[in-house]
């Protein structure tokens, strides 16, 4: 039975089902992208913010509560120095989180910020942060982790608090191995 | 082309003709109902009451993966590709599928892939026990060692779906018979083409969902996994992309089959035929921009909440045209409710009642009471058990004349048909009840205020579930020992090119094209 009308339209059948294939793995970087231009899913900005002069908005309060946390086999010591503070949006704040690395080796961790909620992520500005890069922690050694940042002052009226959570990542074994 | 069929097991094996491989699709799924319907009385067994009497809550989480798994993949869609083989050639006047060997392999993949599901209960740590949608991280990180087989199962059955659809599409495209345009195709097998589309679209969705789990399992890559700059919420999109028109595809044959019954027992063509056809392709398109409403309360942001509530319920429309359209067919017919009318009925009935919680769950700020409740539970089965499975059910009362030459028993299939459907009510309605109570899906045991109905919907299972073995033994008795029917048109309304041929069908119809007209 396979006539040419046949094979041709099973040949662009199976063509359709190898793109669709692709497409399936087409949908993870077209995720990240969508994420990345509406501000989505609480991702900030992976690098430092160019501080612009603007006058410091004394009329609004916004509490920035943190959160700190590790992945699931994760163990250091790991927590703000605040948890909370409460900031004018425009001004450039200062504050850190404590690291101990407990273990008896050298580990590198890596911290993923998550702002909530999410459409406030686009409005919150880090000119400073340890999570711009890994951290490598000697055998019981501890640290302060630096954090500086401001609140725009475009931030919706109605967002009265904003939480910033980290999340620390054990990359030990990808970081050590490709010394 | 007149000699008859093989002897032996080699007619099975290496089959060729659409009604051998249909016949092996619709037994195939039938015994996967049952396997899958045995789960379903575990999970019941262990509800009838509070506490945990039978089974541990580990084994409950692999009986409900299991259940869904096997019911979605393993009993409804072959049932209606099996259909789709047996019925779709008959309908149009060809004299087999356009591909009869790939045919034999699809079939024959699929009893292998659900080998290896099913070897997944005897493993060490258990079969996949994270939910049928198998939502990473659950099923990567902390899956059970069972996960793999799990994975190469789900590409098999894959496959086997994606190259039955390409048959059945380039059957319909190329052997109609002579005159029969797109729009004088019966509805049956204008919803196949449909549905066969979809299978093509997002059975390969499937395929890459589940070879990034495999990588992220094995491979060290980071799809779904936050530590490697993954995402978990990453692979439900993936997986309702694939999901939502999957359930379209469960739904769409079953359109399909009670449009060529209500005409037949209502003495009326088809109400508004051309606004099935569009309406169909209408839900189809829709069910590829709807997916996030299984997933509203991930955190999406508002205008996501708004587009995605909205978008489902314009979904509303083109369904309800459909049940407007079954209404109005029935609208002063000469109605005869024989065994497959009263299951379509039945199906008209109570599938709109699962699309209106289905409306219900669409409102996005309702559905932060309602997600995850065993109110889901019970819409998706008002939909695919009440949806899928009676209208299986009727096409199997429908059309078994014609292929046995033999007549089923009408009492016992009436019978059949109402304890089914007081079994079914009896289960699921209370299931919206406690769901909006606040029972959670998935879970062995429960507060003592969800203890009576429960125990309601257990006792209704059963009756279900038993309902479903007089079936069993209503097709084997009619097989065997049916009274003899010669008669080409088995009921009297029946129009469509398959009751052009005598009954039983022999071996071989449609060697040369029918007339159309």
């Amino acid at each position: 039975m396979a006539d040419q009308a046949t094979s041709t339209l099973v040949k662009k059948l199976m063509l359709a089902v190898v793109a669709m294939f692709g497409f399936g793995f087409a949908l993870v970087p077209i995720y990240d992208v969508f994420c990345d231009l509406t501000g989505l899913n609480g991702k900030t900005s992976g690098s430092a913010y160019q501080a612009v002069d603007v006058v410091v908005d004394t009329s609004r309060t916004i509490t920035v509560q943190f959160l700190a946390s590790n992945n699931d086999k994760m163990n250091w010591a790991f927590k703000p120095a605040k948890t909370i503070l409460r900031v004018h949006p425009g001004q450039a704040v200062n504050t850190h989180f404590f690291a101990k690395n407990p273990r008896d080796y050298t580990m590198v961790a890596q911290a993923i910020p998550s702002i909530s909620p999410g459409r406030a992520a686009e409005f919150f500005h880090k000119t400073e942060c340890f999570c711009f890069n890994k951290q490598t922690l000697l055998a019981g050694e501890s640290i302060e982790m630096p954090l500086q940042f401001i609140v725009d002052q475009d931030l919706p009226k109605d967002v009265k608090t904003i939480t910033l959570s980290y999340t620390l990542f054990d990359v030990s074994e990808k970081s050590l191995a490709s010394r | 082309m007149s000699h008859g069929p093989a002897k032996g097991l080699s007619r099975w094996f290496l089959a060729t003709n659409h009604k051998d491989i249909g016949t092996l699709y619709l037994w195939f799924s039938f015994s996967m109902f049952l396997l899958g319907g045995s789960f379903a009385m575990i999970i019941r067994a262990e509800l009838f009451q509070p506490g945990l009497q039978l089974i541990e809550p580990n084994f409950f989480n692999q009986m409900t993966t299991m259940h869904g798994l096997i019911m979605v993949f393993g009993a409804i869609m072959p049932a209606f590709v099996g259909l789709a083989n047996y019925m779709i050639p008959l309908m149009i006047g060809a004299p087999d599928m356009a591909l009869p060997r790939m045919n034999n392999f699809s079939f024959w993949l699929l009893p292998i892939a659900f080998a290896i599901l099913a070897s997944t209960l005897f493993m060490d740590g258990g079969a996949p026990n994270f939910g049928w949608t198998f939502y990473a991280p659950l099923s990567t990180t902390y899956a059970p060692p069972s996960v793999t087989y799990f994975i190469f199962g789900i590409h098999i059955m894959g496959l086997s779906s994606i190259m039955g659809s390409i048959n059945i599409i380039a059957t319909i495209m190329n052997l109609r018979a002579p005159g029969m345009t797109l729009m004088k195709m019966p509805l049956f097998v204008w919803t196949w083409l449909i549905t066969a589309f979809l299978l093509v679209a997002v059975m390969p969705v499937l395929a890459g969902a589940v070879t990034m789990m495999l990588m992220d399992i094995h491979f060290g890559t980071s799809f779904f996994s936050a530590a490697g700059g993954g995402d978990p919420v990453l692979f439900q999109h993936i997986f309702w992309f694939f999901g939502h028109p999957e359930v379209y595809i469960i739904i769409l044959p079953a359109f399909g089959v009670v449009s060529e019954i209500i005409p037949t027992f209502s003495r009326k063509p088809l109400f508004g035929y051309a606004s099935m056809v569009y309406a169909t392709a209408a839900i189809a398109f829709l069910s590829f921009i709807v997916w996030a409403h299984h997933m509203f309360t991930v955190g999406m942001p508002l205008v996501g909440e708004l587009y995605f509530m909205w978008a489902t319920m314009l979904i509303a429309i083109p369904t309800a045209a459909k049940v407007f359209n079954w209404i109005t067919t029935m609208f002063k017919g000469s109605i005869t409710f024989e065994t497959p009318m009263l299951f379509s009925i039945a199906f008209v009935f109570l599938f709109t009642i699962g699309g209106f919680t289905g409306l219900m769950l669409a409102i996005a700020p309702a559905d932060m009471q309602y997600h995850d409740t065993y109110f889901v539970v019970a819409h998706f089965h008002y939909t695919m058990v009440a949806g899928a499975i009676f209208s299986m059910s009727a096409a199997i009362y429908y059309w078994l004349p014609k292929w046995t030459g033999r007549m089923y028993n009408e009492s016992m299939g009436k019978v059949h048909f109402w304890i089914s459907f007081l079994g079914f009510n009896l289960t699921f309605f209370p299931q919206h009840f406690i769901g909006l109570a606040g029972m959670p899906r998935r879970i062995p045991d429960y507060a003592l205020q969800f203890a009576d109905f429960n125990m309601i919907s257990s006792i209704g299972a059963f009756i279900y579930g038993a309902s479903q073995l007089l079936f069993l033994y209503n097709v084997i008795a009619t097989i065997k020992y049916g009274e003899k029917t010669t008669v080409k048109k088995t009921w009297e309304g029946a129009n469509g090119l398959e009751w052009t041929q005598p009954s039983p069908l022999p071996y071989h119809t449609f060697t040369t094209p029918p007339e159309f007209k």
